[in-house]
């Protein structure tokens, strides 16, 4: 038997195996079950790893190397499976791995693994780890099929499954808001996916009768689709992702949700759930619909740098650690859309660094705010301060992040931010609107200097000074062994990343070019 | 040697059977009863398949006598908890899906 | 592989990316094992910057062998003719060129580059790699001495202080991150170093961060700075098609890029792009460089370890900026039409930062702040040089400026360790110290001299090129802007002397409550007294310098005695060639008159404020009588309102409420249009529910239902659950049945 045509089949669902031990483990024993999704989810990203170290090994990342293996194999990609699922609607279980999804697949292993290692000893009331770590499961189930899907049907599946642990892991797991907060991340998202389906449909009615995303993208009844339809379908999709993202002005339902979240839930929903949208607008909106793409560049571009000016303001206005934070991702996602809105190869490259680095960035950030929390029963930044005293490994690490997640080179935040700022001085020919995207630099540069401010801002309230008397017969623990296993391997991914960013634009390069080097 | 006779000694067993179901007031003679009426209609399968020179009649007596076992070995178990449980036997205070 | 007699491979120059990783990792090596080894952890540091300077020296002498061989081999084929008209170098509106005979082309000096690629993506790729040239290994030099003099200062300074390995780790990386800027051969590896020197900067000013200033002002440096980033990122990124428009493919090689602008020349649209470049770049500058607007920080920035204000705040981060100019000088000089003459906008932020530092240096007491400011109108001076084309001589000027700033830094450092417990007011705590510490006095003394341009010191040789060139290119508004900062500068460092060293001792009132600014304990010291050796070796050597340097460019000296090592310094550092690589430079022919002026100005400056202080001699309640100049010292004294207008105006509204009105919008808009939105759709359900679901709807099935309800109920009552009689009713059906089979085929 093939290992690599069932690798990505077990990296996608061996955590439903794992889900479905958990289940079987009576509700008592918590050793086992967490032992069980341990083991799951290392055996996910252990799978997800030998094919990303097997796709860099056999240099598939050069275009070169990876259409001669697929000359060689019939027409058959490293990893790909493709097998009749739904046939009256002519819809296949095609999973694939290529240089865009690839990252964000082993990126959603490794946290969801480490959100386990994580939440080892820290999980939030009202506890209950067989349920928690079988959404957890499922989630990630979710996630990693998302990022191999080929097929417009499995994708949305895959899409839409996410959405449900989400709403648990936040109703149930959530803070004092918690309801409110559920349910506004729930509609939102089903209102964007909503749209999103139909602009799947339109695209299969009026494409060829296919939901393969490469066929669709060769199609040529798409080709000469009438240009009012092709913005329909465009706008349909974009809403979808856009709220995903989330883009200004459909992200309210995003602080809320943060805020609320358990821990582990905020690190997931930053480091992988809102890289769904943005990987759908560069792996299926724009290479499908590039001339409606071309057409709402100036639009996306515009909302994005609001969303980077308007992420910031909304972070100087917190007084909660984690809602700032929130707010952060608003920003930064900015940057992301603004290098996918650029149209070109450069910027799109750079979005998809920049989701990586998002999501290591923000999740560390996430991870932290949910340990201040944990020993101070409070994120009010009023009421903290002197971290750097009370626990100076937490307080470093928290300084680390920020300073990564302003964007310091040398660090992965600068790769993602950068770029995006190069690329919309000269964005894709076919967009014709020079001149606004310089502008929209100009303002997304003034993004990175308000980045600095409320980043060292919120430094300075809990890092920097003196504890406050309130906590003089507190006893504060710094990072816990399990929070150190947790950690080190983001801090040192955001280090490596940083000093050489090439590991992830030698991925991607590739078949961003392929996609959008026209 | 006629049909009739058969005939006629199997429809008095059937409705032997039958009035024991009907009236009986303990629920192993009701068993015994419908045992009474199996036997009438394997009659009637013996019968009907000498009558016309056909297997399928002794074969479908044959099949008939092993469900009538499996039944009377399920209906007994039945009678025996429900004798457990209501520490009665009658059918009459079987009552309880009543509409 | 020979030029000439010029070894194309010399180790040291080849190898100058040993350079920055050796403090790179004496950085992680500190971190490491700094906690265990204590106090020996600062040797990791040193030891690490002794072998960089040690290398940087080998990259000085390898340099210059380097440009000797070129410019030998040059001569021997001929100074080549008829390039008199070369289109960028200065002439134009000139001129007197320094010789005719020394005017002719030299030979361009090929700098060292290696690289290897960084990334590629999208048709994009990035080398990282070294570009050594004059200009670089000049750096290097000035750099790892005055790092490696702090790093030995700091051993006493810092002594007993409670983050001592983090100090030192920080230094290290400070170290580390300038030298990577120093050597980047691409403008976004110089980007890195530049954004790291920066974090070091805040790390520094923000050492004892308990104190919530020390804190504000680390933030204000850093995001100050950063604002000046939003120039330095457009401007980076902009270069980059710079390149592009001139070659068709985009580069962000250092080379590559001032090729492309001396190529791209004046047609229209290249010239505006070439202007937004130089803006966007100079908006770093002024950040980096505390030039007005910006400079605001850098005085804030004192609250950090003094000796981290010499290393960081005035000899290497803060000259980051001019070193950018320098580097990249075509970009501006084509941008900003610097050959025109007339007035640019890098000249005139230069010209305006010179006169309004100068200006604030009189008003303050903190001996640190003086420096402070002297160091913002010190910088002006080069950013102007930059700005009037004068390119050796504000090199020359960053190159004798580190050395005689850190000097007096270092020198204040002293008066405050050992005579002013820890104290940096010179009103309160200061006085008549030079007495009691007689060395650093000298040493303070030199410092201020040169810093004031006395003649023959390195300061005067260094302002005075500036301003000779600046005359000479047309320049003369900022030429006469120059001569009056000079006098200020004397003047203001009369009145820091006076205050410090001479007069009476006022610190022994104070000394009870010592202002115990610094990390450690006043261990007892009532008496001022003079400092240990870790302290003034470090002053003697800079000392030193600020006599020596200035004679490696020294027209004035090369006119009256005739020695070549007059001119060396420009010969070493300019890269020549004919103008099509970088701006080729002609310098000024010396005339007495410069020097001459510079001198008055400087002697009247001193003189005023001689006779102010020391004698007394006038106008000692002026600004109790006049309300205008009490209201001039009071505009002096709020540091011209622009703290006021950042902190409270710009910030405070950005911060308070710009970012809560944008919140609100977010809440109450955004969030209510949803809710709204949400609300209504909730109404909407509600009245489908109510009267369309619940009545008519609902209605027909619920009719069905009650009417099966009712039948089920009059018919329920066959079920007894009694087993007889469902079998009684089974015969009744089975006969019914059975009558009605008969029936039927009976009537068949």
């Amino acid at each position: 038997m093939n290992f690599n045509a069932w690798a990505l089949t077990l990296v996608v669902f061996i955590p439903l195996v794992g889900l479905g031990f958990v289940l079987l483990v009576p509700k008592e024993d918590e050793k086992s079950i967490k032992g069980v999704t341990l083991l799951a989810t290392i055996a996910s990203f252990g799978v997800s790893l030998y094919v990303l170290v097997h796709w860099v090994g056999n240099k598939f990342y050069e275009t070169d190397k990876l259409t001669a293996f697929v000359s060689e194999h019939g027409g058959k990609h490293p990893f790909e499976v493709n097998k009749p699922w739904i046939d009256v609607i002519n819809s296949n279980f095609h999973i694939d791995a290529d240089g865009l999804g690839l990252p964000l697949m082993v990126l959603s292993t490794f946290i969801t693994l480490l959100c386990v290692v994580y939440s080892w000893n820290h999980f939030p009331e009202p506890h209950n780890p067989k349920a928690f770590l079988a959404l957890v499961l499922l989630l990630e189930v979710g996630m990693n099929g998302t990022f191999v899907a080929q097929d417009l049907i499995l994708f949305f599946i895959f899409f839409e499954i996410v959405l449900l642990p989400m709403y648990f892991m936040i109703g149930v797991w959530g803070g004092p808001n918690r309801e409110y907060a559920s349910i506004k991340f729930f509609l939102f998202t089903l209102f964007g996916s909503a749209f999103m389906l139909l602009g799947f449909l339109a695209l299969y009615f009026k494409g060829g009768r296919t939901f393969d995303i490469a066929e669709l993208m060769a199609s040529p009844e798409i080709a000469e689709m009438a240009r009012s339809t092709q913005l329909l379908i465009f706008g349909g999709l974009a809403l979808g992702f856009a709220i995903k993202v989330p883009m200004f002005p459909f992200h309210t339902w995003l602080p809320d949700a943060h805020t609320e979240a358990p821990t582990v839930g905020s690190v997931l929903l930053a480091a992988i759930l809102l890289k769904l949208g943005t990987y759908g607008f560069v792996k299926i909106a724009l290479p499908i619909l590039p001339e409606a793409a071309d057409t709402y560049a100036p639009w996306i571009g515009g909302l994005a740098v609001i969303g980077i000016i308007y992420g910031a303001l909304g972070c100087l206005a917190q007084t909660d650690l984690k809602r700032l934070i929130a707010f952060s991702s608003v920003a930064h996602m900015g940057f992301v859309m603004l290098g996918i809105a650029s149209g070109t190869t450069f910027g799109i490259n750079a979005a998809v660094f920049g989701m990586v680095a998002h999501g290591l960035i923000t999740g560390m950030l996430f991870f932290i705010a949910g340990s201040v929390q944990h020993t101070f029963h409070t994120r009010e930044l009023s009421r903290l301060g002197g971290l750097l005293t009370q626990a100076p490994k937490m307080g470093w690490i928290l300084g680390f992040c920020a300073m990564a997640s302003l964007g310091l080179p040398g660090l992965a935040g600068f790769w993602g931010e950068f770029p995006a700022i190069l690329s919309a001085f000269n964005p894709a020919e076919s967009i014709d609107k020079t001149e606004l995207f310089r502008g929209y630099m100009v303002i997304a540069a003034v993004g990175t200097v308000l980045a600095a401010g409320y980043l060292l801002w919120m430094l300075q309230k809990v890092v920097f000074g003196t504890p406050k008397d309130e906590w003089a017969d507190t006893e504060i623990h710094d990072v816990s062994k399990a929070e150190w296993i947790a950690w080190l391997p983001i801090l040192g991914l955001i280090v490596v990343l940083g000093v050489y960013p090439n590991f992830l634009f030698k991925l991607t390069d590739s078949p961003v070019t392929q996609l959008f080097g026209g | 040697m006629y049909l009739n006779q058969f005939l006629l000694l199997s429809a008095f067993l059937f409705c032997a059977g039958f009035y024991g179901v009907l009236t009986r007031k303990h629920s192993v003679l009701v068993l015994m009863s419908i045992e009474l009426m199996l036997a009438a209609v394997n009659l009637n399968f013996v019968a009907f398949g000498a009558f016309r020179a056909d297997v399928v009649g002794q074969v479908f007596a044959l099949f008939v006598l092993t469900i009538a076992a499996a039944e009377v070995g399920v209906g007994l178990a039945i009678v025996l908890l429900i004798y457990r449980n209501l520490k009665s036997s009658n059918p009459d205070d079987l009552d309880t899906l009543k509409g | 592989m020979t030029l000439g007699s010029v070894d194309l491979h010399p180790w040291f120059l080849e190898n100058a990316w040993l350079i920055p990783l050796i403090p790179a990792v004496s950085f992680v090596a500190i971190l490491a094992f700094g906690k265990r080894l204590g106090a020996k952890a600062a040797w990791i540091g040193i030891g690490s910057v002794g072998a960089v300077w040690l290398l940087a020296l080998g990259n000085v002498f390898q340099w210059i062998q380097r440009v000797n061989g070129f410019r030998a081999t040059e001569s021997e084929h001929g100074a080549p003719e008829g390039h008199l008209e070369a289109v960028s170098a200065f002439g134009r509106s000139v001129m007197r060129p320094f010789s005719e005979a020394s005017h002719h082309e030299v030979a361009f000096v090929e700098p060292i580059t290696r690289s290897m690629s960084w990334w590629s993506n999208g048709g994009m790729s990035l080398d990282v790699g070294i570009r050594i040239d004059g200009l670089a290994v000049m750096m290097l030099f000035v750099v790892t001495t005055i790092s490696l003099l702090v790093h030995y200062y700091s051993t006493e300074y810092m002594k007993d202080d409670r983050r001592f390995t983090h100090y030192y780790a920080a230094l290290s990386l400070f170290t580390a991150s300038m030298l990577v800027l120093v050597v980047a051969d691409n403008t976004v590896q110089l980007l890195v170093g530049w954004e790291l020197v920066g974090l070091c900067s805040f790390l520094l000013i923000g050492h004892w961060w308990e104190d919530k200033p020390n804190s504000s002002a680390a933030l204000k440096a850093f995001l100050t700075t950063r604002t000046g980033d939003i120039g330095l990122l457009c401007g980076v990124a902009m270069t980059y098609f710079v390149v592009e428009r001139a070659t068709g493919t985009g580069s962000f090689n250092i080379g590559a890029v001032n090729e492309a602008a001396m190529s791209l020349g004046h047609e229209g649209l290249a010239k505006s792009l070439l202007f937004w470049c130089a803006a966007g770049l100079l908006l770093g500058i002024i950040g980096k460089s505390g030039q007005f607007p910006l400079h605001t920080w850098l005085p804030d920035a004192m609250a950090g370890p003094t000796p981290v204000s010499a290393l960081i705040h005035a000899a290497t981060m803060v000259v980051a900026g001019v070193y950018l100019g320098a580097r990249m000088f075509p970009v501006f000089f084509q941008g900003f039409d610097i050959a025109g003459g007339g007035v640019n906008l890098m000249a005139a932020v230069g010209g305006i930062t010179v006169i309004i530092g100068a200006g604030l240096a009189f008003v303050q007491r903190d001996i640190k702040k003086v420096l402070a400011y002297s160091t913002i109108s010190q910088l002006g001076y080069m950013v102007m040089a930059l700005g009037v084309g004068a390119w050796s001589a504000a090199i020359f000027h960053l190159f004798t400026h580190a050395f005689f700033k850190a000097n007096l830094f270092l020198g204040a450092g002293s008066v405050s360790h050992s005579g002013a417990h820890h104290s940096f007011d010179m009103v309160d705590d200061m006085g008549g110290l030079r007495k009691y510490m007689p060395k650093t006095f000298a040493t303070f003394m030199i410092g201020t001299a040169a810093l004031s341009g006395f003649p023959l010191l390195a300061g005067f040789f260094s302002k005075d090129e500036i301003l000779a060139t600046a005359g000479h290119n047309g320049f003369e508004f900022f030429m006469y802007l120059g001569f009056i900062g000079g006098g200020m500068t004397a003047a203001y460092m009369t009145r820091c002397v006076w205050l410090t060293f001479f007069g009476e001792y006022r610190g022994r009132k104070h000394a009870a409550h010592g202002h115990d600014e610094h990390s450690h304990d006043d261990n007892g010291h009532t008496e001022p007294h003079e400092s240990t050796f870790p302290i003034l070796m470090p002053l003697y050597v800079l000392s030193f310098m600020s006599v020596f340097a200035g004679i490696l460019f020294a027209p004035m000296l090369k006119d009256t005695i005739g020695s070549s090592i007059f001119s060396k310094f420009p010969e070493w550092v300019e890269p020549g060639g004919d103008g099509s690589l970088f701006v080729s430079f002609i310098h000024p022919e010396f005339s007495w008159k410069d020097p001459l002026l510079a001198t008055l100005f400087a002697a009247v400056g001193f003189g005023l404020s001689y006779l102010f202080f020391w004698k007394k001699a006038f106008m000692q309640d002026a600004t109790q009588k006049n309300k205008a100049l009490r209201q001039g010292k009071t505009f002096l004294e709020n540091k011209y309102y622009l703290d006021h207008l950042y902190t409270d105006i710009i910030v405070g509204s950005v911060k308070g409420p710009i970012a809560r009105g944008a919140y609100w919008v977010n809440q109450n808009i955004i969030d209510a249009v949803l809710r709204l939105t949400g609300g209504g759709v909730r109404k909407v359900g509600q009245f489908t529910y109510d009267v369309l679901d619940q009545k008519a709807v609902d209605g027909v099935p619920n009719g069905l239902a009650a009417i099966t309800g009712a039948a089920g109920g009059s018919t329920r009552n066959v079920q007894t659950g009694r087993l007889q009689e469902y079998a009684l009713l089974i015969l009744s059906g089975t006969v019914v049945l059975g009558g009605m089979v008969a029936a039927l085929v009976w009537a068949s």
